[in-house]
């Protein structure tokens, strides 16, 4: 345990430890939601079936059709190829010095030691502390799908969202950029598909002068505000990671791959203590 | 060197800062941050040390005028004016650092079209508007009568003092009492404003959780301090410059230094109390930027610049018997403002420089994600030019700030004398307005 940075506070692997409260916490707010969502359908005639309609239970105790995505990420598939953070670059065309997805690596204390990579893209908190101090609303997490999003023409650049980050998710952007995309080349003529709003990315217009950040690539939803892994839409880190260690879904909904993840495995989030409530888990 | 030449070299260097820094503002305005040293995980440098340097002046030097206009002290009424001047002159300083530092400088209206009152950072913007306002118009008001009664002279001044009369001609007594009036409750409100936006920078960093360093309940009370001793420093050394102070009210100067000493011991003791507990506890967390603040690369801006410039030598000279020597209290406060610019960088610098997750650094080959930050020579020139623009203005406050009535004045020892009469010797009852 020694070797692991003081984030990973868990159980070592393969102990069986009592489930992490996390894990509790989340089961308990899954089936709250079913329980109203079922107790909903019932006064309704049962005309709602409860395992197709992703129900959330809001703090209103009113029965919402929002999503939670997410990701659960098995840090023991993880082979440190970095493919994901070579596909997000490519999907969102992030300059050079903004990362939306980066791979950290955890130090070695000994070459015996297990190797531990850690992928990581924003976590699309529950409690955001990046939302909580944006001076102009300019960053809010969606209603419809939990994904934190900066409205690019409200932010004014003052990065205090950077400073208030537990996880290092957000990135300002100077401008710079990699040679093949400096002016002339083919590649700079390329817009960025962030958001749907294709904008080029030139000194003095948006994103130049944003803290830019993960979207879970949310412009490859439909208009329906889902993914489909088949088609080819869903986010680039997950689509393309080599040992298949990124899983991506939807925690409102039970059957999910990450929901089950969830029930079946050991679960931890990166610094806790903090109450941000991540929407990104490893399993370790 | 007499004072002559050193109002030249003083108006000189103030031109040439501006000049010089202006190529800075150039490469800022055409290139936006792209020549900045500041990245992703340093996202804040020396423009956002010396906005809170300089909001700190400011608001000292602001809370220090009270004493005057609110509490009626006659000792600091000499330096009254000199005091809302600089609350002045320091907050343009301050605005012009933050506003370079926005990715979108004209944006910066949004704080007032969609403001997210749950950001400190917003209550700080509108807070110190309202601090802005109250200000100005304090000051307007408390030298009112005098720019009246000054439009009339002959000279370039007039036709200045005439724009800023606005058409007001009353220098009657009663409009002179009505002034001190409105001035008195101005002052007052004023009060509570500042503390709250004062208060309001520290809680910016304060409510920063994700920042172990920050997240201290002592950091809105560690502004308001620094602010007194930094702001309180500051006026100390114009007023002594300035209206040739020295020579014409140094007892003064000598009972601000003992404010200021006060103000600084009460800082030191906040200071080693938020050491104490962050060490003792020893959370690597909280360890970390303590560690690099005291023996980091940058060591010496803790040791040299922040401990032994601007603590150390002042704390000595102010308790000394130096301490009744007006040019050495001039000379300590002096100490105590560059000494302060250091105690700035250490905080916004250190705290930001510990990665929040391990290996950050490491994982992405970027300038902009590094844990090293020295700020570029275009973040040097920009911050030059704004010195040296509170340098005019100060200079051009000198010539354009109507004196104090002379009657409030009264003649005060020689420096020499002032040693051995002590603090209180000379009297400051003696300040009788007429």
């Amino acid at each position: 345990m020694t070797s692991r940075p003081p984030d990973f506070e868990v159980d070592p692997p393969g102990t069986g430890g009592d489930g992490q409260m996390s894990r509790r916490g989340l089961i308990a707010t899954l089936m709250g939601g079913g329980a109203v969502a079922l107790a909903t359908a019932m006064a309704g005639g049962g005309a709602i079936d409860v395992l197709t309609a992703p129900a959330a239970y809001a703090e209103s105790g009113a029965v919402t059709t929002k999503r939670r995505y997410g990701m659960v990420i098995d840090t023991r598939r993880c082979v440190g190829c970095k493919a994901c953070v070579v596909a997000c670059k490519q999907e969102n065309k992030t300059p050079e010095g903004v990362n939306y997805n980066v791979v950290v690596e955890d130090t070695r204390e000994s070459p015996d030691d297990r190797p531990l990579w850690l992928t990581k893209p924003c976590f699309q908190c529950e409690h955001p502390p990046c939302v909580k101090v944006c001076p102009v609303s300019a960053t809010y997490k969606r209603e419809q799908d939990g994904i934190v999003v900066i409205d690019y023409d409200r932010c004014i650049g003052c990065r205090y969202c950077i400073t208030a980050c537990p996880y290092g998710a957000r990135y300002f952007d100077f401008g710079d950029d990699y040679a093949h995309a400096e002016d002339g080349e083919a590649w700079a003529d390329v817009p960025s598909p962030e958001y749907g709003q294709y904008r080029q990315h030139e000194e003095g217009s948006s994103p130049v002068g944003n803290v830019r950040k993960c979207t879970f690539c949310l412009h490859l939803q439909d208009e329906n505000g889902e993914y489909d892994k088949e088609a080819g839409r869903w986010p680039a880190c997950a689509k393309t990671c080599t040992g298949k260690a990124i899983h991506f879904g939807d925690f409102n909904d039970p059957d999910s791959e990450v929901s089950q993840l969830l029930r079946e495995r050991q679960a931890i989030r990166l610094k806790e203590e903090l109450g941000t409530e991540p929407n990104v888990y490893y399993l370790l | 060197m007499n004072i002559q030449m050193m109002k030249r070299g003083f108006w000189a260097l103030g031109a040439v800062f501006v000049l010089i820094g202006s190529i800075g503002w150039y490469d800022r305005l055409l290139n936006g941050h792209e020549n900045a040293n500041y990245g992703s995980l340093i996202p804040w440098g020396l423009w956002v040390a010396v906005y809170i340097f300089f909001i700190g002046l400011s608001a000292g030097s602001f809370l220090i005028s009270t004493l005057v206009y609110v509490f009626g002290m006659k000792k600091f009424e000499p330096v009254g004016r000199l005091a809302l001047f600089t609350a002045l002159v320091t907050l343009g300083c301050a605005l012009l650092s933050i506003w370079a530092d926005l990715g979108f400088m004209f944006r910066f209206w949004h704080v007032y079209a969609y403001p997210n009152f749950q950001s400190p950072m917003a209550w700080m913007i509108w807070l110190y508007t309202t601090y802005f306002l109250l200000l100005a118009v304090e000051t307007w008001y408390v030298l009112r009568r005098d720019m009246v009664v000054a439009r009339d002279d002959s000279g370039w001044k007039a036709p200045v003092y005439r724009v800023l009369t606005f058409g007001t001609h009353k220098t009657s007594e009663e409009s002179a009492q009505r002034d001190r009036k409105v001035v008195k409750v101005l002052a007052a409100i004023g009060i509570p404003v500042a503390i709250m936006f004062h208060g309001g920078v520290g809680t910016l960093f304060g409510v920063v959780a994700a920042r172990p360093a920050w997240n201290s309940g002592l950091f809105p009370i560690l502004f308001l301090l620094s602010a007194l001793v930094s702001g309180g420093a500051l006026l100390t050394l114009v007023s002594a410059i300035f209206q040739d102070g020295i020579n014409r009210y140094g007892d003064t100067i000598v009972a601000l230094g003992q404010l200021v000493v006060a103000m600084l011991m009460l800082d030191v003791l906040f200071q080693i109390s938020e050491i104490l507990i962050t060490s003792y506890g020893s959370v690597p967390g909280h360890m970390a930027a303590l560690k690099l603040m005291i023996s980091g690369p940058y060591w010496w801006v803790f040791w040299v610049w922040q401990i032994l410039i601007g603590t150390l030598i002042p704390l000595v000279i102010l308790l000394a018997p130096t301490r009744r020597n007006p040019r050495w209290v001039a000379g300590a406060a002096g100490l105590i403002v560059v000494g302060f610019i250091g105690v700035r960088l250490n905080i916004v610098i250190p705290s930001l420089s510990v990665e929040e997750i391990k290996g950050l650094d490491d994982a992405i080959a970027s300038v902009r994600v590094s844990t090293d930050y020295f700020p570029s020579l275009m973040e040097w020139l920009v911050t030059m030019f704004i010195v040296g623009v509170g340098m005019l203005l100060f200079g051009l406050g000198e010539k354009l700030l109507p004196r104090e009535p002379e009657e409030a004045v009264t003649e005060s020892p020689p420096p020499d004398q002032g040693v051995l009469s002590g603090v209180g010797a000379s009297g400051g009852d003696d300040h009788v307005q007429a």
